[in-house]
């Protein structure tokens, strides 16, 4: 029984990973840019769901999809008014431009919000289900749902609309996109927007089973990150099986070896995962 | 305007706005207590609060206050052993940073001329600021900093009224010898640390104690404070069984244990959180639900209406407008102690203030604070330091432990959620 616990705990925090971190794939793993301030995004997605929840009440269909639309926003912003102008720059502008932003986020958010944690009030997420002695985090299942269906329809999007095809487009060559009528900066400004968003609901469901403080996105950015390298670069399923396999063993190793040891084995394993396949679980070589 | 009738006239100012014109009989020299702590930066909030709390302390001791009778030099006006001196506290802000508290320990014995010293909240800075007493020779009141190496170095001038964390664990298998005499079995107990200086220095005080005191550890779970996922930690404990856990955690990651341990149905009969997390502000709202009867410890207690700390507490959120904290009211309690050692000592000179404070021993009668006593060992830690157990009780924390302090009655097994 314990051990079904572990495994189902694990999984369970593996979808959640994954969906942190689907924006994440979107942005880094598709258009090839690195943006540090992602785990930021999910912490903005936090306050804003606390924020109408306070505000206005509401259950986590009304928080999650205005913290998904905030957010969507933001990220349009700050395309437009930050990535647009440092992607004529030097690799090392993009980079110093969304750590800087992460940072820019973070204190903003502790000047705004101040250094306290801070949780959600209990909602209709609160709960646990009892399936014969294996427990459930009402939380947890729906992040875990929620997860899925994203990538399933970032999927969906890549792979099987014109949208999709634009986004490819732009990534691999924005001059050879304009020429066959795409305007780069829209496609790009809403790529951030995606991925801004998905941050977004991320950070809402988070939010219904975690304290946070503003400095939460520190966290939760380096596993995302590790997510999208372990699942391989361009491919939004591959960040999905690496969420799942990171918590199953995080829980594994946590419960058989000693908590302290489990981020050894993650990291270890990660390592080997990059040396014997540099391109990550399912990136193409 | 003669030259002299200015010089008079300026002086007269001068005495009136120093507050020496008033009495007839001859007034002594003020006794002058030189204080650091954190007044900007970091933990500002808690130096400003031991400040307030210091100003209340210093009208008990300089006013005279016949309804707190029961604390030496309260019913007086000023040291009476002195002439009736008042104590003059002069306040620097040392910002947390140990190498301006060391700088501005010179000052105030160089320049200041202080007779005793007090300070300084992070450990770090009572580390650095005592070894200048030390050198020059000036008495050091250590008002609540925690960390054990502070004393234990050999030194003559430093003392220390706070408990620290190897008192907390006795506080802590003292109440559960009183649990097992009342027929509640405490077979095993597990600790929770997370694994910085801190966790790890109160977790192996109460696992030592612990050995000690012949209650089994059935198991350490040492993790980090910054996890996000304590899942395999409660799994853990549910199979051992403890019969108590302690906690030693921050903030996120004991609102996460508590959130946890309901997702995962698992409640032990006890758990007792080491301060810090437990005594968060945010912790109750985030748990109060789920976490019913958890415990926690404080050496402070407002008391009774009509109590001499209830009365304490009612002058200090006339001041401040909230109630007096566990730290601000344990400095209290250490310039309390100081200023009854030098009263003793009936001189302002630093080795009869020393001498004084070394035999100091003070009742529990005769304290504001829920320790057995105040009576220093060779080291200058206070061996009778010791702490309440509070429990969280519906949507704040009552007092539980000792019996003869409590306002409200334990509650064993803790509820939990199933309330």
């Amino acid at each position: 029984m314990v051990i079904m616990q572990v495994i189902v705990g694990g999984l369970l925090l593996g979808a959640i990973y994954a969906l942190f971190s689907s924006g994440l794939t979107l942005i880094w793993g598709m258009m090839n840019f690195i943006n540090f301030a992602h785990g930021e995004f999910v912490m903005l997605g936090m306050y804003v769901a606390l924020l109408v929840v306070v505000g206005i009440g509401g259950g986590p269909a009304v928080f999650g999809i205005a913290a998904a639309g905030a957010l969507f926003a933001l990220g349009v912003v700050i395309y437009a008014f930050l990535i647009r102008h440092v992607l004529r720059g030097p690799m090392i502008a993009q980079i110093l431009s969304t750590f800087g932003l992460a940072l820019l986020l973070r204190y903003a958010a502790f000047w705004f919000f101040s250094a306290n944690f801070v949780s959600l009030p209990g909602n209709a997420l609160s709960g646990t289900i009892d399936l014969g002695g294996i427990f459930l985090p009402v939380a947890q299942v729906v992040a875990g749902s929620v997860a899925i269906v994203l990538t399933l329809l970032l999927q969906f999007l890549l792979t099987r609309t014109l949208i999709g095809s634009m986004l490819l487009a732009v990534a691999e060559d924005p001059d050879a996109a304009t020429l066959m009528g795409i305007r780069p900066d829209r496609i790009q400004a809403l790529a951030w927007g995606l991925s801004a968003g998905a941050a977004g609901i991320a950070g809402a469901l988070l939010a219904t089973a975690y304290p946070w403080s503003p400095s939460v996105g520190e966290t939760f950015g380096l596993i995302a990150f590790v997510v999208v390298a372990f699942g391989g670069f361009g491919s939004v399923l591959g960040s999905l099986y690496a969420g799942l396999i990171i918590g199953l063993i995080q829980a594994a190793s946590g419960f058989w070896l000693g908590v302290i040891y489990k981020d050894v084995v993650v990291y270890a394993l990660f390592v080997a995962l990059l040396w014997l396949r540099p391109q990550g679980l399912m990136g193409k070589a | 305007m003669t030259r002299s009738s200015v010089l008079l006239a300026v002086c007269g100012v001068a005495a009136a706005m120093f507050g020496f014109a008033a009495p007839a009989a001859r007034t002594a020299e003020p006794v002058r207590i030189g204080i650091m702590w954190p007044l900007t930066g970091n933990a500002a909030a808690a130096g400003q609060a031991s400040k307030a709390a210091v100003e209340v302390a210093l009208d008990i001791i300089n006013n005279a206050h016949p309804e707190l009778a029961n604390l030496p030099l309260a019913a007086t006006t000023g040291l009476p052993n002195l002439g009736g001196a008042k104590i003059e506290v002069t306040l620097v802000d040392h910002q947390g940073d140990p190498s301006m508290a060391q700088q501005l320990t010179t000052r105030l014995v160089t320049q200041d001329k202080v007779n005793a010293l007090m300070g300084a909240y992070q450990s770090s800075c009572s580390f650095t600021a005592t070894a200048v007493a030390e050198r020059y020779g000036v008495p050091f009141m250590v008002g609540e900093s925690a960390a054990l190496n502070i004393t234990g170095r050999g030194f003559k001038w430093v003392f220390r009224g706070t408990p620290i964390a190897s008192d907390y664990a006795r506080t802590y298998m003292r109440f559960f010898a009183d649990l097992k005499k009342q027929g509640r079995k405490i077979d095993s107990i597990a600790v929770v640390n997370e694994n910085t200086d801190y966790g790890t220095s109160v977790g192996d005080a109460i696992e030592a104690e612990a050995k000690q005191t012949g209650v089994p550890v059935a198991i350490r779970i040492p993790y980090s404070a910054s996890s996000t996922d304590v899942s395999a930690q409660v799994l853990q404990l549910k199979q051992k069984q403890p019969d108590v856990v302690i906690f030693i955690s921050y903030t996120a990651d004991s609102i996460l244990y508590m959130k946890t341990m309901r997702n995962l149905d698992y409640r032990p009969p006890m758990v007792i959180g080491d301060d810090t997390g437990f005594s968060d502000p945010s912790f109750i709202p985030a748990v109060s639900d789920v976490a019913q009867g958890a415990m926690n410890r404080s050496a402070w207690d407002i008391g009774k209406p009509g109590s001499t700390t209830y009365k304490i507490n009612e002058m200090y959120k006339a001041k401040t407008g909230r109630d007096l904290d566990d730290t601000s009211a344990r400095n209290m309690q250490s310039l309390f102690a100081l200023a009854d050692a030098i009263n003793r000592a009936g001189s302002t000179d630093p080795e009869k203030i020393r001498d004084a404070l070394a035999k100091t021993d003070l009742k529990p009668d005769q304290l504001m604070m829920g320790y057995q006593g105040v009576k220093f060992d060779e080291t200058g830690q206070n061996i009778l330091a010791a702490t309440y157990l509070i429990q969280l009780q519906g949507k704040q924390y009552q007092l539980v432990w000792p019996e003869t302090a409590a306002n409200a009655k334990l509650q064993w097994p803790m509820a939990g959620w199933t309330q």
